[in-house]
C-alpha cells in the first residue's frame, strides 16, 4: 500500500482542533473531494493523467482551428487549393489516437480490477455491513440473527440541523465503520433502484431490488464522509444522503455495543468521541 | 426560376421545362389539405421543422424551470407554493426533467435533423424527385404530433393509483421498478409508453423510407461512393433507427405488460430482473445518441467544405467513419451501467469497446480541419456554427473518454459531470449542427434571406451561454453533485448560479434567433439559388430557392 502523505500530512493539526476531519463538497470546488482511501487516491491520479491527455488534445484541436482560421481565411488565402487526400496524415491521426487509448487502457484496467475485486484478506480484517436503499432513506444492518443491529438513516431536515451538520448531507444515524478494516458492503433495495455513493471513496453501487451488489473500501484515518443517493428514486430522491463515520476500532466496537442497546445511545456516544465541525480535508489536488 | 435550375455543373440534363407546368398546380400554402395530406418531401420536411421548433420551445422552457430552481439551494419553484403552487413539488421537478429529456430527444433533435433536413435534402442531394414512399412519409410525420400529445397528456394524469400527483417523474431512461407499478402505479407512465411506441413507429417508418430512397433513387451515375456525406449520414442513421428502435419497443411492451397484465419481466418478486430493462434500454439508447449526432456530422462536412471552397478531405474515410461509429455504437451500451453490479470482466470489455469509438470520431474531427487546411475560408453564419461545433464536440468527446473508464466512472456516474458531457455532445453538439444546417439551407427552404447580423448574434450568445451553462457542471460532477436533484447542499451553489446565468445568456441568443425569423419574414429579401458560390457543389444548389414543388422530373446525370 502506498502512503498518502499528501492527504493525511495535515491530520495531526486537524486532531488538535475541536471536531473530526470531514470530506464534503467545497464552495467553488473544481476537483474531486479529498481521497479517503488508497483506491480513491489512485482514481484521482488516473483521472489527473487522463485530464492532462484530454486537455492536450483539446488544446491541439483548438490550436489547429485557430491556425486554419488565421492562415486560410478568404483574405489570407484567396485561392483555395483542391487537395483532398494525404495518406500519411490519415494514417497518423488513426494510429496516434489508438496509441493514446492503449496507454489510457493500460492504466485503467488495473484500477478497475482493484476496485471491483475484493482483496484476499483474513476474515478478522473484514467488517460486513448490509445496506438497504428505501424510499427515501437508507437502512444499515450489522451482524446476523439475534445479535444483529439494524437501524434507519434519515436526512436531518434543514430546520433541525445541529452545529457542524451540513444541510442536505447530514443524517440522524450515520453508518459507522472502523478505521483500517476492509469494509464489505452488501447493497440492495426494497422498492425501487437507489444508488449508494461516496465521492471521497470514489465508490458508487446501485441498490437494486432482488440483487445483492457488493463493494469494499478501507479508510485508514478516522473522519466523517458524505454522499448522496445517485439513482433517481422518486419524489424525495434528493433527500436521502449518506453519512459514513470512520472511528478507531475500539470506539467502533463501543459504538456497536451501545447501539445494540439503543441507537440513540449509540448516536450520543458517537457525538462524544467524534464531534462534528472539524476541518475539511483538502482536495487531493 | 427555371433558368437558375440550369447552372449546376454536376449534371448535364436540364429539367426546368417541367417547372412551369408543375408550378401552375402548386397547392396554396394556406390550404389545409396541402399539409394534412401532404406527400411532398419538402412540405413534410417543413412540417417536421416547424414541429421541432415548437417542441424545442417547450423543452427549452422546461430546462429554464430546472435552472431557475437550481440557481440557489432550497426550493424556489417546486415548493408547492411559488406562483400559487403552479410548479407543484419535487415530484413535478422530476416530471419536468423527464419531459425535458424525452421532448428534446424525440420531438426536437430527431424531427429537426432527420425528419426536417433529412426529408428536405436527401432527395435533393441524391437527385431524386421525392422520397420513395411519399404516403408513408406523411404518416411518419403525423404520428409525431399524436405521440407528442400523448406525452404532454401524461403530465396531467395521475402518477399513482392514489394521491393527486400527476405525470411520470422517473427520468427519460424509464428504469423499472420506478417506472413499474412499484414506482408509478397511475396511468401517466402508460401514456409515456404509448407515446414512445407511436414516436418509435414514426421513426421506423421514416427510417425505412430513407433507406429505400437512398438505395434505389439516386440519380444516374451517383454511386454510393459519390453520394454526398449528408445522405451517407442519413443512411447510417436510418439503419441505426431500424435496428435500435424495435429493441426499445420490445422493452416498452414488456414494461407495459408488467404494469397492466401481470407479467414479471422486470419485477424481482416474480423472478424478473430490473437490470434486464437497462440492458434493453441502452441497447437502444446508445445507438440513439449517434442517431442524434450523425446527421449533424453530415451537415458539418458540407458546410466546412462549402465555406472553405474545398472538397471534403478524405471523403471515403468520412463516410466509413460514420458507418464504423454506427456499428461500434451497438456494442458499447453497458458503459451506461457500470454501477449496476456487472461482472468486472464485462466492464473491462465495455471500457475497451467504448474507447475504440474515439478513433473514428477523431478521424472526423481531423478531416474537417484538413478540409479547411489550404482552403479559402469565409466566416458566414453557418461556418461559425460548424467551427463552434467542432470545438465543442471535441470538448464533449474527450470527457467521454474519461467516462469510458469504469474506474473513474464509479465516481462520476450519475453526477453533473455526465450531464455536462452529454450536453456538450448534444446540446452544444447536435443542436449546433442543427442551427448550422438551419442557416446553411435557410434560403433554400424558405426562399428568403436571413439577416446575417442577427444570426451572428444568435451564434455568439448561444456559444457563450451554453458554455457557461455546461462547463461549470464538470466541476459540480467532480465534487459529487448527483443528477436529477431538486435541491443541493450550499457548497454547490456557486457553479449552479453560473450555470443558471448562462441559461439566460443562451436565451438572449434564442431571442435573436426568433428576431431573425421575424425580420426575414417581414423583409422578404428574395433568395438566390446558390448564395454560397463555388464551394457549394451538391445538387440542391442547382435548383431555385425555394425549389419547385416537384424537382428532377428529368433526372440529373452525375458524372
Amino acid at each position: 500500500m502506498r502512503s498518502r502523505k499528501r492527504l493525511f500530512g495535515a491530520l495531526p493539526a486537524l486532531l488538535l482542533g475541536s471536531g473530526a476531519a470531514y470530506a464534503a463538497p467545497t464552495p467553488g470546488g473544481i476537483n474531486f473531494q479529498a481521497a479517503a482511501t488508497d483506491t480513491a487516491q489512485r482514481v484521482h491520479e488516473f483521472h489527473d493523467t487522463v485530464l492532462v491527455v484530454i486537455a492536450a488534445i483539446t488544446l491541439f484541436v483548438t490550436a489547429l482551428l485557430v491556425w486554419v482560421m488565421l492562415r486560410y481565411n478568404r483574405r489570407a488565402n484567396p485561392k483555395a487549393s483542391q487537395f483532398s487526400h494525404n495518406t500519411l496524415v490519415e494514417v497518423l491521426w488513426t494510429v496516434i489516437p489508438v496509441l493514446i487509448l492503449v496507454f489510457i487502457a493500460y492504466r485503467s484496467f488495473p484500477l478497475l480490477y482493484e476496485q471491483d475485486v475484493f482483496p484476499e484478506v483474513a476474515e478478522n480484517e473484514v467488517v460486513d455491513v448490509k445496506v438497504y436503499g428505501r424510499q427515501w432513506f437508507w437502512s444499515y444492518i450489522y451482524g446476523e440473527g439475534d445479535e444483529a443491529l439494524e437501524y434507519d438513516s434519515n436526512m436531518v431536515p434543514a430546520d433541525a440541523l445541529a452545529p457542524g451538520q451540513i444541510a442536505q448531507l447530514s443524517v440522524d444515524y450515520p453508518m459507522v465503520v472502523p478505521a483500517g478494516k476492509y469494509v464489505r458492503l452488501s447493497v440492495t433495495a426494497s422498492d425501487v433502484i437507489h444508488s449508494w455513493a461516496m465521492p471521497a471513496f470514489t465508490l458508487k453501487t446501485d441498490a437494486i431490488p432482488g440483487r445483492l451488489n457488493q463493494m469494499w473500501f478501507k479508510v485508514d484515518e478516522p473522519g466523517v464522509f458524505y454522499g448522496q443517493c445517485s439513482e433517481l428514486c422518486g419524489q424525495r430522491h434528493a433527500y436521502m444522503p449518506i453519512e459514513v463515520r470512520v472511528l478507531p476500532e475500539d470506539q467502533y466496537l463501543a459504538w456497536l455495543e451501545k447501539s445494540k442497546a439503543s441507537v440513540a445511545d449509540g448516536r450520543a456516544y458517537l457525538d462524544e468521541v467524534q464531534p462534528l465541525g472539524g476541518s475539511q480535508l483538502a482536495s487531493s489536488n | 426560376m427555371s433558368t437558375e435550375a440550369h447552372h449546376g455543373a454536376a449534371h448535364d440534363h436540364g429539367h426546368a421545362h417541367d417547372h412551369g407546368h408543375d408550378d401552375h398546380h402548386d397547392p396554396k400554402w394556406y390550404s389545409p389539405s396541402r399539409w394534412l395530406f401532404s406527400t411532398n418531401h419538402k412540405d413534410i420536411g417543413t412540417l417536421y421543422l416547424i414541429f421541432a421548433l415548437f417542441a424545442g420551445i417547450v423543452g427549452t422552457a422546461f430546462s429554464g424551470f430546472m435552472r431557475v430552481e437550481l440557481m440557489e439551494p432550497g426550493l424556489q419553484l417546486f415548493d408547492g407554493k411559488a406562483f400559487g403552487g403552479f410548479f407543484g413539488n419535487e415530484h413535478d421537478y422530476n416530471v419536468i426533467t423527464t419531459m425535458h429529456g424525452l421532448i428534446m430527444i424525440f420531438f426536437m433533435v430527431m424531427p429537426a435533423l432527420i425528419g426536417g433536413f433529412g426529408n428536405w435534402f436527401v432527395p435533393l442531394m441524391i437527385g431524386a424527385p421525392d422520397m420513395a414512399m411519399p404516403r408513408m412519409n406523411n404518416i411518419s410525420f403525423w404520428l409525431l404530433p399524436a405521440s407528442f400529445f400523448l406525452l404532454v397528456l401524461s403530465m396531467f394524469v395521475p402518477a399513482q393509483a392514489t394521491g393527486d400527483a400527476t405525470g411520470f417523474g422517473g427520468g427519460w431512461v424509464l428504469y423499472p421498478p420506478l417506472s413499474g407499478t412499484a414506482g408509478h402505479s397511475g396511468p401517466a407512465m402508460d401514456l409515456v409508453i404509448l407515446s414512445l411506441h407511436v414516436a418509435g413507429i414514426s421513426s421506423i417508418l421514416g427510417a425505412i423510407n430513407f433507406i429505400v430512397t437512398i438505395l434505389n433513387m439516386r440519380a444516374p451515375g451517383m454511386t454510393l461512393h459519390k453520394m454526398p456525406l449528408f445522405a451517407w449520414s442519413m443512411l447510417v442513421t436510418a439503419f441505426l433507427l431500424v435496428l435500435a428502435l424495435p429493441v426499445l419497443a420490445g422493452a416498452l411492451t414488456m414494461l407495459l405488460t408488467d404494469r397492466n397484465f401481470g407479467s414479471k419481466f422486470f419485477v424481482p418478486a416474480g423472478g424478473g430482473d430490473p437490470v434486464m430493462f437497462q440492458h434493453l434500454f441502452w441497447f437502444f439508447g446508445h445507438p440513439e445518441v449517434y442517431i442524434m449526432i450523425l446527421p449533424g456530422f453530415g451537415i458539418v462536412s458540407h458546410v466546412v467544405s462549402t465555406f472553405s471552397r474545398k472538397p471534403v478531405f478524405g471523403y471515403l474515410a468520412m463516410a466509413y467513419a460514420m458507418a464504423a461509429i454506427g456499428i461500434i455504437g451497438f456494442i458499447v451500451w453497458a458503459h451506461h451501467m457500470y454501477t449496476v453490479g456487472m461482472n468486472v470482466n464485462l466492464k473491462a470489455y465495455f471500457v475497451a469497446a467504448t474507447m475504440v469509438i474515439a478513433v473514428p470520431t477523431g478521424v472526423k474531427i481531423f478531416s474537417w480541419i484538413a478540409t479547411m487546411w489550404g482552403g479559402s475560408i469565409e466566416f458566414k453564419v453557418p461556418m461559425l456554427w460548424a467551427i463552434g461545433f467542432i470545438f465543442l464536440f471535441t470538448v464533449g468527446g474527450v470527457t467521454g473518454v474519461v467516462l469510458a473508464n469504469a474506474g473513474v466512472d464509479h465516481a462520476l456516474h450519475d453526477t453533473y459531470y455526465v450531464v455536462a458531457h452529454f450536453h456538450y455532445v448534444l446540446s452544444l453538439g447536435a443542436v449546433f449542427t442543427l442551427f448550422c444546417g438551419w442557416y446553411y439551407w435557410f434560403e433554400k427552404i424558405w426562399g428568403v434571406k436571413y439577416n446575417g447580423v442577427l444570426a451572428g448574434l444568435h451564434f455568439w450568445f448561444m456559444f457563450v451561454g451554453s458554455n457557461m451553462i455546461f462547463f461549470p457542471q464538470h466541476f459540480l460532477g467532480l465534487q459529487g453533485m448527483p443528477r436529477r436533484y431538486v435541491d443541493y447542499t450550499p457548497a454547490f451553489e456557486q457553479w449552479h448560479h453560473w450555470s443558471t446565468i448562462g441559461y439566460f445568456v443562451m436565451l438572449v441568443g434564442m431571442a435573436f434567433f426568433f428576431l431573425s425569423l421575424v425580420e426575414a419574414a417581414i423583409r422578404r429579401r428574395k433568395a438566390e439559388a446558390n448564395p454560397w458560390g463555388e464551394g457549394a457543389t451538391t445538387l440542391e444548389w442547382t435548383l431555385s430557392s425555394p425549389p419547385p414543388f416537384h424537382q428532377f422530373n428529368d433526372l440529373p446525370r452525375v458524372r
